[in-house]
């Protein structure tokens, strides 16, 4: 059962997680182990932090009842809109900890990697408020299909590096990523976009996106006068999904569904669904769920979403399918096309494609897709789902998938 | 018969002489041909081998490594083709072989069936750039149960309390990180490079090679002067890029002379 004292000290949620890194960096993972078990004790990290994602990010995020979606889909859906953050998704909560922590470790350039271009445009809009060096690498394939984000990072001053190894994206740029910090390792500090990586990056990541479940719970406390039936989210690396779920685990008569890329289908071969079809293997720094072949090569990923597309998923994630403590589904591209369209026409709110998997979930899956929806009377399931961000930057994704259809 | 690369090291020490490790990938340009390249080398003065078994994810590796070993993996190369190009080297040189390569495929193999194959296959050792000893828990049992070598890494950045930890994991030798950084030919170092390769050599007394960065005589010589051997990778690969195979093959021969000579002509006993 996962609890507070997840992870252990070696940075282990069960058997996953763990610090599977070359040499060089394992003091910089030290460090910033120690580093942060200080400053997340300390009154004046924790208040600069909230005050930021106050004033800054414009938290508390509303917990907005979809009355169209709901009769749509035969629930009542609330939706976390992580959208309203300023840069358009949950990324810059994680964002403004983590340079926050930087500051204080006296590091002054920062890299990350980025798929959508969130969490590089995060970061970049971190470093630009901080006055801090900024390096994105960003796989060259979805410089291309995201190109209003890098548009956007570029001009807050940060430079993009187009990654053209491998698939040319998400994993790549990571791979890139890390090699600049083996390199850099003494000025830069690495700023993971995702509840992944080595110790103590899933830990911290979880916990500076804990916000959206905190807030999320007393809101439903609020509004429902009870907990929701279900929590959804999707799960590229997982770090929306642990960011909303964590505040619930206790809740066990929550269910918590996390969603996945199915790309084209899962018995195609092409999608992201590491949970669903992976096995326990290394990549990136920790022993999580990952595609991989049988010689242990990593399988390059599938999905419409590039914020999905990552062959592996956080550590805390494998532990808590393991557990069973939450379900991991996953929709294809098509659906999750179909739920961005539909929610933004029942609703006026354009999803990014990431959410839209979660989206896709409350219309095709088995949980919800039994009831009977137009029943007058019957107690519809309630569920909160993590609206994780705004899809500005999927349009010409959007417009060119519907072109083929 | 091969000998084991500990037994290599104390005939080496006898000798006073270093040792010289040159590093190839499995499978780069061909399986044929790092045949061929391993034993120009071994003929050119080569003491042990170091040789890469790819993986999709080179994480640690500079642009070289990276596309010898995506080369490598689009020719179709498995696993058991780097074993049995382990054993045929070995069977025509008898020169120890250490295997370089990431934890993943070593994984999904199973850790016991890895170093059985391996062992049968004649590798005498294993070094693993994504696992530091406190991951490598399982890996140390079985490896010690099978005698089979195991070197774990140092880095500039490693604090020198770590330096014991990562000395009592390792069997075969220790591999010295010269620089902070990826594989990669370099020309120049940082001056504290000397002064970190000292401080490794104070706290180790287990046989210690040198790598990342040595592209030739004049860098191998700094570099062994403070170790007992050096491996030498990247700089290879790139001769291998830029010319045809018998091109190639033939530079590769002339500049493991030439380091070999280099690091010859360091008089033993001032490695302290
Ligand atoms: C809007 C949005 N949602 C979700 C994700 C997936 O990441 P995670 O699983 O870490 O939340 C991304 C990643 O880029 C994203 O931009």
């Amino acid at each position: 059962m996962a609890n507070k004292s997840q992870p252990d000290r070696d940075g282990r949620f069960g058997e996953y997680g763990g610090r599977f890194v070359p040499e060089t960096v394992v003091f910089a993972l030290e460090e910033l182990t120690r580093a942060y078990k200080v400053a997340r004790g300390e009154k004046e990290f924790k208040k600069r932090f909230s005050d930021l994602l106050r004033d800054y990010v414009g938290r508390p995020s509303p917990l907005y009842f979809a009355q169209r979606f709901s009769d749509k889909v035969g629930a009542d859906v609330y939706l976390k809109r992580e959208d309203l953050n300023h840069t358009g998704a949950h990324k810059i909560n994680n964002c403004l900890g983590q340079a926050l922590l930087a500051m204080r470790m006296g590091k002054k350039r920062i890299i990350a990697e980025t798929g959508a271009g969130q969490h590089g445009l995060a970061t970049a809009t971190v470093c630009a408020l901080f006055g801090l060096e900024c390096v994105i690498y960003m796989g060259a394939k979805d410089v291309q299909r995201q190109a209003p984000n890098v548009r956007k990072i570029e001009f807050l001053g940060a430079k993009v590096v187009p990654v053209t190894s491998g698939a040319q994206t998400l994993k790549d740029a990571t791979n890139e990523a890390m090699r600049d910090w083996v390199t850099n390792i003494e000025t830069t500090f690495y700023i993971i976009g995702s509840a992944v990586g080595p110790h103590p990056y899933p830990m911290m990541v979880r916990d500076f996106q804990s916000i959206i479940g905190k807030e999320a719970r007393r809101q439903a406390l609020g509004r429902l006068g009870t907990l929701p039936d279900y929590v959804v989210a999707c799960v590229g690396g997982g770090s929306n999904a642990i960011g909303i779920m964590n505040a619930f685990l206790r809740d066990t008569k929550v269910e918590l569904i996390g969603v996945e890329a199915g790309g084209y289908g899962l018995s195609s071969g092409m999608h992201s669904a590491s949970l669903t079809k992976g096995r326990p293997g290394v990549l990136h720094g920790s022993y999580s769920y990952l595609l991989f072949d049988n010689e242990g090569q990593v399988i390059l990923p599938h999905s419409i979403s590039a914020g999905l597309d990552y062959p592996g998923v956080g550590p805390e994630h494998s532990h808590l399918r393991d557990t069973g403590r939450v379900v991991y589904r996953s929709v294809t591209d098509k659906q999750a096309l179909t739920a961005f369209k539909a929610l933004s026409l029942c609703e006026g709110i354009i999803p990014a494609l990431e959410s839209s998997h979660a989206l896709a979930y409350l219309m095709v899956g088995k949980e919800f897709k039994s009831r009977d929806k137009n029943k007058a009377g019957k107690k519809r399931p309630s569920v909160i789902l993590c609206l994780s961000g705004r899809g500005d930057k999927d349009m010409d994704i959007v417009e060119d998938a519907q072109g083929k259809v | 018969m091969t000998i084991s690369i500990a037994h290599k090291f104390k005939l080496l020490k006898t000798s006073g002489r270093k040792a010289l490790i040159p590093f190839f990938t499995a499978g780069y340009p061909s399986l044929a041909e790092t045949e061929k390249l391993a034993l120009t080398a071994v003929s050119a003065g080569a003491d042990v081998l170091e040789i890469g078994m790819p993986f999709s994810d080179p994480l640690a590796d500079g642009p070289a490594i990276q596309v010898s070993s995506f080369e490598a993996l689009k020719s179709g190369l498995k696993m058991k083709d780097t074993f049995s190009l382990v054993e045929r080297i070995a069977g025509k040189t008898g020169t120890p072989i250490a295997l370089m390569g990431y934890y993943n495929p070593i994984l999904a193999q199973g850790i016991s069936k890895f170093v059985r194959s391996a062992k049968s296959a004649g590798v005498s050792g294993l070094i693993i750039p994504d696992l530091p000893p406190e991951e490598a828990g399982e890996l140390r049992d079985i490896a010690r149960d099978a005698q089979m070598g195991l070197s774990f890494l140092v880095a500039p950045t490693t604090g020198e309390k770590r330096y014991a930890t990562i000395a009592k994991a390792s069997s075969a030798f220790v591999y010295a990180v010269t620089v902070a950084g990826v594989t990669g030919a370099r020309t120049t170092f940082a001056t504290r490079t000397d002064d970190y390769l000292r401080s490794v050599r104070k706290a180790i007394s287990k046989p210690l090679v040198a790598g990342f960065g040595i592209s030739d005589g004049v860098t191998a010589k700094k570099m062994a002067l403070r170790v007992d051997g050096v491996v030498v990778g990247s700089a290879f690969i790139d001769l291998m890029r830029k010319n045809t195979r018998a091109t190639a093959r033939a530079r590769v021969g002339a500049l493991v002379e030439e380091i070999r000579k280099s690091i010859d002509s360091l008089d033993s006993g001032r490695n302290s």
